[in-house]
Order: C-alpha cells, then structure tokens, then sequence
C-alpha cells in the first residue's frame, strides 16, 4: 500500500468507522452518567449550591496550596502537557481546517513554528509524567494498564503529528496517514477509558460544587 | 548494420543544422545539469555525450490517452532545445507526429524494431486494458499485444504521463477498461515513469538525456521515478511554503489571502504529498505553475490523484462530507445511551433489593 493509498484509507473509512464508535461511545457515556444521578435532596442547603458549583469548576484550574512544591513534575508537567495539548489540538491551522470541514466553524491559528515548539514541550512533558510515575512507588502502584494504554494513544499523535510536519522518516502522506491513524485509535479508545475527563471534568467538579455548597462545605 | 550500429547524423551536428549555436547547447546543457542535479564536473561529459550521440531510435506508443503528453512535450510557440532534441532524437513511430498512416505507419514501428533490436527505447502514453477486452485497439492490435511485442527488444521505458505511470484518469474509478499502467504489463525491462498530467517536458529530454550520457537509467525513487525531478515535493520547493509557515493562508479563491497569494493548503493543494518539480522548473520555459497561478496543486503526477478526494478540500479533512453521518451517529449514540442508562438504573435497584442486611455480628465474625 502505497503513502496515499494509506492517506485516502485514514482519511476515508478508517475515519468514518472511528468517528462513529467515538461519537456513539461518548454520547452513550455522558447519557448514562446523567441517568445514574443521586436522588433529589429535599432537606434547604446550607449553602449556595449552584454558585458554588460554578465557581468550582473554575477555581480547579488552580492548584491546591503547596501541591505546586510537593509535587512539582506533576502539578507543572500537568499543566505544560494539558495546555500545550490544547494549543496544538486546537490552533494549528490543518486542525483548525478538519474541525471546519466537520463542524463547519474556524478560527484563526498560529504560525506552525510556534505550534512546532509547543508539541515538543508537550511531548517532554508527557515523557516526564510518565518517568516520574514509573519511579514513584507509590504512583507506580496505582498504574495500571489502562493509564499506559492511554498515554499511549495521547502520546502517538503528537509523535506522529510532529514527525509529519517536519518531514521526519517518511514522506509526508505516509506519515500524515499514521497521525490520522494515531488519531482514530485515540477516538475509540477515548469513551471507554479515563480519557473521557477531557468532557467529564465539567461534571465532576460541578457535582463536587454542587455537593459541598449543599452542605455548606469549602470545595 | 554499419560499425557505429546507428547510420544517423550526431545530435549535436543535427543541432547545428538547426542554427543552434553552440554556446546555447552549452548553456542548455547546464540547466539539464543541474535540474538533474548532476555535479558540475560532469557537465562536460553531458555536453560531449549529447553531441555526438547517435539519435537512438524511441518509439513512442500512445494508448489510452489525451494527447495531452505529447502536446505539453512538442508544443511550443518558438522551436525550443527541447523540442529539438525531442524531435531530433526519435520518433521512428508515434501516432500523432509520424506523417505515415495505416499498414505504412505499422511498418515503420516494425522496422525501427528490427533495425535497432536491444537499442531502441519504448516511450508510453496512456494507460491500457490489462485484458484483451477489446478495448482500445491500433490497426487491429490490441494495446497489450502491441507494448508486448514492441518492448521485446526494448532497451528501456519511459512511462510519460499518470496514465502509463500509473494508470491516471483512464483507471480512475469505475476503471471501466480494466486500465493499467505499463509497469503491470511488463516486468522485465527498466521502466522510468515520468507521472504529470502532463509532465514537464524537460523532464523527459533531461530523463533521455541521462540515458544517453551515462548508459544508465537515472536513480528512481519508490515509485520509479527520477529522484532529481521527483525528489522533492511541491510543496517543500513551493515559494509560498513561508506563507504556510507562518499560518497565513487562502481560505477561499477570493479572499484577501488569495489576492496576497499566501498558501492554499486551505483551499486543497496536494503540494505537502505531491512529487514534481514544478516549483522549481515550473512551466512554458519557466514562466509559471500553477500554484503561482493562484490554483492549488492537483497532485498530478501521484497515483491515483483523481480518486483521492477532492482537489479543494484540505489534505487534513475527512474525505466524506460529514453532516449526515454525524447526526446519524448522535442518534445511535442516544439510543445506546439510554439503553445503557436504563440497563444501569435496572442493576442498581436490583442490587438494592438483593442487598443483604449486615449485623454487628457479622462484623465481629469478619474479625474473628
């Protein structure tokens, strides 16, 4: 199978099937979440629940005091690696161009030498996620496969992204074909892993808001 | 035969004969040269190898095909080196040059076989039924039989266009000739193909003239084409690649970026997978290409470029315009989801109700 002949197949079907297992997956996902709500809670809140659960979901992009000097390659690698991953996913312009394709919204981009610097700063990031919690005992306990399986399909992507737009190994058809193909494996893995966070996050801080400004908690 | 095997004047006389002084050759040969990215010391082997090469005899077969090959090669509003080489060299055969027609033009293909055996060199345009299906046939011969029989003795190929590279637009889908392109046909002789819907004409004579200096095939790529003309992508040679670099891009034919001639990668150009040297050699002596035309590249000369999507949708997009499939795939989505959620509510009253009682006593056997 010729550069092409691959590119047309991750372009074409192998994209059609991953979409729909990713849209159904995740949609199924969020549904189901919802539809295991707890009961309706009759007794007065002690506090102001839903403001509260607003303001959780936005005081949570902040670190918790000291977490930052603790735990330093965890809370700074988290941050480097989620905020890069956005700029990357979201502000390079052939990206920018498949979201118009699909959703048929765009907006402006940035120059690919930035974007460039930004996905090996997210890629470092992730390589020192992951060394820092095959070395911790602790962390290296809780890691299971699914943690590997996931940064894997999150970490092959930018690899493959990278490689492609600085022409590395392959042609540039051949390599674009594996990103897509990177890319459609991260779809179907998505719904059914923790990687379904990257939506669920609104819900789950929101509840914890929603939970503690009932009680009249802090959160 | 004579003892130099060809009885024809020397290119370089026939040159002469022309008006072409030699101080063009020179300069002609140069640019050759370094389109083909050959060193500067061999350029004066180039030069001595063309002139007195003997014109090798090149029968050109034209099947499944548009013309369009040969008139981007021949045509030309003043008579360029090119051209005269091209004309000078060959043609003992070719449909729409030769003046013969008929049983006439037949025999001229059969001679120059006979006279020049093991010699001569097979240039192709067009794709051709891999099957004798009946289709596509000259004076009663079908394509195959003919490229059979004429590349028996063959010394080389020159595949010309997507067509007999690759099968091009004749294969496109359905294909409904069963076409194929000549490297299916024939397996044992050197093929060059030489992709470009049509191809850049000094990429033949530079791919001829590599054959006639060295006795070689020029180095081929993966998909048997020169790696000096194919070597690069449009793409990585297009002079708008800064444009692409710094995010400024077409987002339409007439937009402010179009006007600025900032990059169509927006727009659909196959420049990033695209093999040619039409950036850099560009076309009508160099004048211009498309991309500098304002449209994006078509990917001519890849195979299979008129099944693989679009021309104006981006390299990056889903080949299917997604709308439909999208909704259809929410709808399942809901479904499943409030099957799922259904399901789940039914296993949490059912755990609720099977839920055993726990005692302290039980606790204290636990302990115990």
């Amino acid at each position: 199978m010729s550069g092409n002949e691959l590119l047309l197949f991750a372009r074409g079907p192998a994209l059609n099937v991953a979409g729909v297992i990713f849209i159904v997956g995740l949609i199924i996902r969020l549904i189901e979440i919802q539809w295991l709500r707890r009961k309706h809670d009759n007794a007065p809140p002690h506090g102001k629940p839903w403001p509260q659960a607003l303001r959780t979901i936005g005081n949570r992009f902040v670190p918790a005091p000291g977490d930052t000097r603790r735990r330093p390659v965890t809370v700074i690698g988290g941050y480097v690696f989620h905020i890069g991953l956005f700029i990357a996913l979201f502000l390079f312009v052939p990206h920018i161009v498949f979201f118009d394709a699909i959703f048929g919204v765009s907006w402006p981009g940035l120059p690919n030498g930035i974007i460039d610097g930004v996905t090996l700063l997210t890629m470092a990031a992730m390589v020192a996620l992951a060394v820092d919690r095959l070395k911790d005992p602790v962390k290296r306990m809780l890691t299971d496969k699914e943690d590997m399986l996931t940064w894997m399909v999150t970490f092959l992507p930018l690899l493959t992204g990278w490689f492609a737009v600085n022409r590395l190994f392959t042609g540039y058809d051949t390599m674009l074909a594996l990103h897509l193909l990177t890319v459609e494996l991260l779809l179907i893995v998505f719904p059914f892993t923790k990687l379904m966070h990257a939506f669920t996050w609104v819900l789950a801080r929101g509840y914890q808001g929603l939970i503690a400004g009932r009680k009249g908690a802090a959160s | 035969m004579p003892k130099d095997d060809m009885p024809r004047v020397t290119l370089g006389d026939s040159l002469r004969t022309h008006g072409i002084s030699r101080r063009s050759f020179l300069r002609y040969c140069t640019m050759l040269g370094s389109a083909m990215a050959l060193p500067p010391a061999l350029l004066p082997n180039l030069a001595r190898a063309l002139e007195t090469a003997r014109r090798p005899s090149i029968i050109w077969l034209s099947f499944q095909e548009c013309t369009g090959c040969t008139e981007s090669l021949t045509r030309a509003h003043s008579p360029t080196l090119e051209q005269l080489i091209l004309n000078q060299i060959s043609l003992d055969y070719h449909h729409t040059l030769q003046a013969a027609a008929g049983d006439a033009a037949e025999h001229a293909r059969e001679q120059a076989m006979e006279e020049n055996k093991g010699k001569y060199i097979v240039v192709v345009d067009g794709s051709l039924p891999a099957e004798e299906n009946g289709f596509s046939t000259i004076a009663g011969i079908s394509n195959r039989a003919m490229l059979e029989d004429t590349a028996k003795h063959a010394a080389a190929i020159i595949a010309v266009g997507t067509c007999a590279a690759f099968g091009g637009i004749p294969a496109a889908w359905p294909n409904p000739t069963g076409a194929v392109p000549v490297s299916e046909i024939i397996r044992d002789k050197p093929i060059i193909n030489v992709p470009g819907c049509p191809p850049i004409p000094v990429v033949i004579t530079g791919t001829i003239a590599h054959f006639l200096t060295f006795g070689t095939l020029p180095e081929l790529d993966d998909k048997g084409r020169p790696k000096a003309f194919f070597g690069d992508t449009i793409h990585d040679r297009c002079y708008r690649r800064p444009f692409y670099d710094q995010g400024k891009f077409a987002h339409s034919f007439d937009d402010e970026g179009a006007r600025k001639g900032w990059c169509l990668y927006e727009v659909g150009c196959k420049g990033p997978t695209t093999y040619n040297a039409c950036a850099t050699i560009k076309w009508n002596q160099g004048t211009s290409f498309p991309i500098q035309a304002g449209h994006p590249c078509l990917g001519c000369s890849e195979p299979d470029f008129w099944d693989a999507g679009s021309f104006y949708k981006a390299l990056s997009t889903p080949l299917a315009s997604g709308g439909n499939g999208v909704w259809a795939a929410a709808t399942v989505g809901v479904a499943g989801g409030v099957a799922a959620g259904t399901a789940a509510v039914m296993r949490r009253k059912k755990a609720s109700k099977q839920r055993e009682e726990t005692t302290v006593d039980d606790l204290k056997e636990g302990t115990s």
